[in-house]
């Protein structure tokens, strides 16, 4: 069973996913313990894998026991040992908290939900623990359909905006899969390990270089990396709440995980660095997502389109901290993929547990909330101050760590624009507390004073994950020290 | 030059397709011809995986008669493999396909039309 563990991780929601099924159809109700105990089970397997990673080095999963050239073949390293129990983390959070949401939003769809949940979440992992190129393909585009098909379920603009995504995404996995063409007919291999061993000899070829370039396009248009993101804005704001809050920690730190494994691990660093200029056109579109993300959030008068926009200034910092190429950005951006999950996953459980209770989530509708839901606007603020960058929440320690890669790879203007970018979300956050807290300065009256404190607190199904989002935070701030020296040291490329 | 457009054929093809399916997908209004765009735009991908296995010449990879009678060369065969991956890709594609048209069916029903520009303009 132990041994098993790298398969488990991706079999056991797989096939959960016709367990909850053929369940949900006899009795809808049965379908939310069916997905807590397969999300449970796979984090167990997950933790026991980074157990497994952490005692006795990496983990060679044969399927079928086929050698590696020819079978598919799991590989877990430090890396993927470490973002495995990340996504599984979240996705019982989200699934815990999508009780009340569904039934309001969805109510007639609860079963079908579960299921494309379940087969979301399905592929994540797999795209995470794969060691195969194509393999990672058909899991990429399990986690991309299932995707579109929830995000269709969303409010009045979803299906369109699910269509352009759907538009978008294929293009990207398309060429992510030219990409693996390219380099099976250079190389004749599709297994990563192997592929990292034939390639250093043919780094001049034109086809690798091509390939490389499919790779760059197709992965920068699943992380939804300026210029390339404009399916995700609308995508993730007309979502149901529950999908925008799986979503959007999930695909866009998947996606930066491939992009460091691709250019990091399949193709060796001097390559992606010295050779092709790859690194450092990166690290200057992440700062053009940064300042264009935080931009474009400021001018947004809806909460939940806004975090959309803060989103894309967050794939900035993971692209800037992967394209710096040293070990301090390395770091930084692989913590990063933890601190951004637990933010993001708490800015938009709030952001849904808001429109759970009132219906609206426009940044001026929202005064008097700290009234009504005093825990939940707690746990906004902490996560608001992750996202400065403010010290003793975990969006600190990230943010630190690129910096101090920016200043070792003498990138001046990337440490002005980190800096700015805290400065920018401060003023974003701050408009939308201010509107939340204070009272407005020109005395208009407001009849119901006299609402008891906490009356609308969001449903307790909602409110203990938002609060362990929050309590994650805060500390994961405190524990990162002992993550980095962990897991996180050892996760960085060979060649750093 | 000429020779070269000769010789290789099947990828210009290949690249000519995906252009054109590149084109409709970006550049068409209507939905459904997105959607036509994306399929050649896959198909593209099939042919170009079936080019780089083929070989003139070329026989089944399968041993006839078994048993080591025959010692098979890797040149003399074609590659197998990248038949199995578009196979799978072609899963990947029809299960796309579909949830496309899913989508376009809702669309159509909540604004019964199929017109991008007229989309937005009702999105409003």
């Amino acid at each position: 069973m132990m041994l098993q563990a790298p398969v488990l991780i991706v079999v056991i929601p797989l096939m959960f996913t016709f367990v909850a099924l053929i369940f949900g159809l006899w009795k809808k109700g049965l379908c939310y313990p069916i997905v807590l105990i397969a999300l449970s089970l796979s984090f167990l397997a997950t933790l026991q894998t980074l157990n497994i990673v952490i005692t006795s080095g990496i983990i060679h999963y044969r399927l079928g026991n086929w050698n590696p050239p020819w079978g598919i073949e799991y590989v877990v390293d430090y890396l993927n040992a470490f973002v495995l129990p990340v996504i599984s983390f979240v996705a019982i959070m989200v699934a815990i908290y999508s009780k009340k949401s569904v039934e309001k939003e969805l109510s007639d769809k609860v079963v079908y939900f579960y299921c494309i949940f379940l087969l979301q979440v399905t592929g994540f992992l797999g795209i995470t623990v794969t060691g195969d190129m194509f393999n990672l393909y058909v899991f990429l585009e399990i986690a991309s359909l299932a995707g579109y098909a929830l995000i269709t379920m969303g409010e009045d603009g979803a299906p369109f905006a699910s269509f352009n995504y759907l538009i978008f995404g294929t293009i990207g996995a398309c060429f992510y899969l030219l990409g693996v063409g390219y380099l099976y007919a250079a190389t004749g291999s599709l297994n990563m390990a192997d592929l990292a061993r034939l390639l250093p000899d043919l780094y001049g070829s034109k086809v690798i270089l091509v390939g490389f370039s499919f790779f760059m396009v197709g992965l920068a248009i699943k992380m939804a990396l300026f210029p390339l993101h404009v399916w995700l804005p609308d995508a993730y704001t007309y979502a149901p709440s529950s999908v925008s809050a799986l979503l959007a920690p999930l695909m866009t730190k998947v996606g930066a995980y491939v992009l460091i494994r691709v250019i990091y691990t399949v193709f060796k660093p001097y390559f992606s660095i010295e050779i092709l200029p790859a690194a450092t056109i990166l690290c200057w579109i992440a700062a053009a997502a940064i300042i264009f993300g935080a931009a474009m959030a400021l001018a947004q008068t809806d909460l939940k389109r806004m975090l959309t926009y803060i989103l894309v200034s967050e794939v900035g910092y993971l692209a800037l901290g992967v394209g710096l190429g040293n070990r301090n950005g390395l770091t930084g951006a692989i913590l990063h993929i933890l601190n951004d999950a637990f933010m993001m996953l708490a800015l938009f459980m709030v952001v849904g547990a808001i429109m759970y209770r009132h219906g609206g989530r426009r940044i001026s509708e929202l005064r008097y909330l700290h009234k009504k839901m005093p825990f939940t606007m707690a746990v906004f603020v902490v996560a608001a101050l992750s996202v400065i960058g403010i010290p003793p929440t975990c969006g600190f320690f990230s943010k630190w760590y690129l910096i101090l890669g920016a200043i070792n790879a003498h990138g001046w203007i990337f440490v002005a624009v980190l800096l700015a970018s805290s400065l920018l979300n401060a003023i974003l956050f701050f408009r939308v507390i201010e509107n939340i807290y204070l009272e407005p300065h020109d005395g208009d009256i407001v009849e119901n004073h006299d609402m008891v404190a906490g009356a609308e607190e969001s449903p307790l199904t909602m409110l203990v994950p938002i609060l362990i989002a929050g309590a994650g935070i805060l500390s994961l701030g405190v524990l990162s020290g002992k993550i980095i020296s962990t897991i996180i040291q050892f996760a960085i490329p060979a060649g750093f | 030059m000429f020779d070269l457009i000769i010789s290789k054929y099947n990828y210009w093809i290949y690249i000519i397709l995906m252009m054109i399916g590149f084109y409709a997908m970006i550049g068409k209004k209507n939905l459904v011809k997105k959607i036509i765009g994306m399929n050649i735009f896959q198909t593209a991908i099939i042919l170009f995986f079936i080019s780089t296995a083929s070989k003139k010449g070329g026989t089944l990879p399968i041993i006839m008669h078994g048993h080591g009678a025959h010692a098979v060369k890797a040149a003399s065969y074609i590659n197998p493999l990248p038949h199995v991956l578009m196979l799978t890709a072609i899963v990947v594609m029809v299960s796309t396909l579909g949830v496309a048209l899913a989508i376009v069916i809702q669309i159509y029903r909540r604004y019964n039309t199929l017109e991008e520009n007229e989309i937005l303009r009702l999105n409003k």
